[in-house]
């Protein structure tokens, strides 16, 4: 189990290979990469600010991690968390998740970004190719899909 | 209720919450009648225009005591951090 907070990027093969070297237990690896993409419902973007709650970040992210190795048998996670400016094309977060068969690794991995979006004190704010920045709205379909795991 | 020496607590603003009320946080002495998340909203908006345009949509605007996150009926009697902020938007 892991949570990291940081303005560097990460390396997704190396992280998956510390995380999975020497054990012979996992039999499936999901990863989740979010990247910032150059337009935001057809605005162009020029670069990306993360900002978080320091502290709280941290703590959300570790509570978030726990209820997901509560609900499924994972033998490891991982959650990376980027902050600061970002450009198009650049990492914003990871989540691996290792588990002996799928469909605990591919449920667990969705659980696990459904609750970070809802959940983990970080806000976007959007800069334009005129340097017009603005904060990105929260999306309903990101609580409808953090909802979904509530019955289960 | 009353005590001789006010409560004090620290106050937390992030995103656009931080940027409308011009700080990013500061030290507060709770009146004795501020007991939860909403009665220091009511009290905060008393404060200055800032505050006022900030919590302008007050159903909007969240909470975390002592770094988890709460509802605006959350008691703070024994918090020693509170932050507000808009709805997240990572990932």
């Amino acid at each position: 189990m892991g949570v990291k907070v940081q303005r560097e990027d990460f390396d997704v093969a190396s992280e998956v290979d510390a995380l999975a070297s020497g054990r012979t237990d996992i039999g499936a690896i999901v990863t989740f990469t979010g990247r910032v993409r150059d337009d935001d419902k057809g605005r162009p973007i020029k670069s990306m600010t993360l900002e978080h709650y320091p502290g709280m970040t941290e703590e959300e992210l570790s509570r978030i991690e726990a209820d997901a190795n509560a609900r499924w048998p994972l033998q490891a996670s991982l959650i990376i968390h980027r902050t600061g400016e970002l450009s198009p094309g650049d990492n914003i977060v990871l989540v691996v998740t290792a588990s002996a068969h799928r469909q605990a690794a591919l449920e667990a991995a969705g659980f696990l970004m459904d609750y970070l979006k809802t959940r983990a004190p970080f806000w976007k704010k959007e800069t334009g190719p005129a340097g017009e920045s603005s904060w990105v709205e929260a999306r309903e379909n990101d609580e409808t899909a953090a909802t979904r795991w509530r019955s289960t | 209720m009353s005590s001789a020496h006010p409560r004090k607590v620290k106050l937390l603003y992030f995103a656009w919450v931080r940027e409308k009320i011009g700080r990013a946080s500061e030290e507060v002495a709770l009146p004795d009648n501020v007991a939860t998340v909403a009665d220091l909203v009511t009290w905060l908006k008393t404060r200055g225009p800032e505050f006022g345009e900030a919590f302008a949509r007050a159903d909007v605007v969240r909470a975390a005591v002592d770094k988890t996150h709460v509802k605006s009926d959350a008691r703070i009697a024994e918090a020693q951090e509170i932050a507000f902020f808009p709805p997240v938007t990572g990932g």
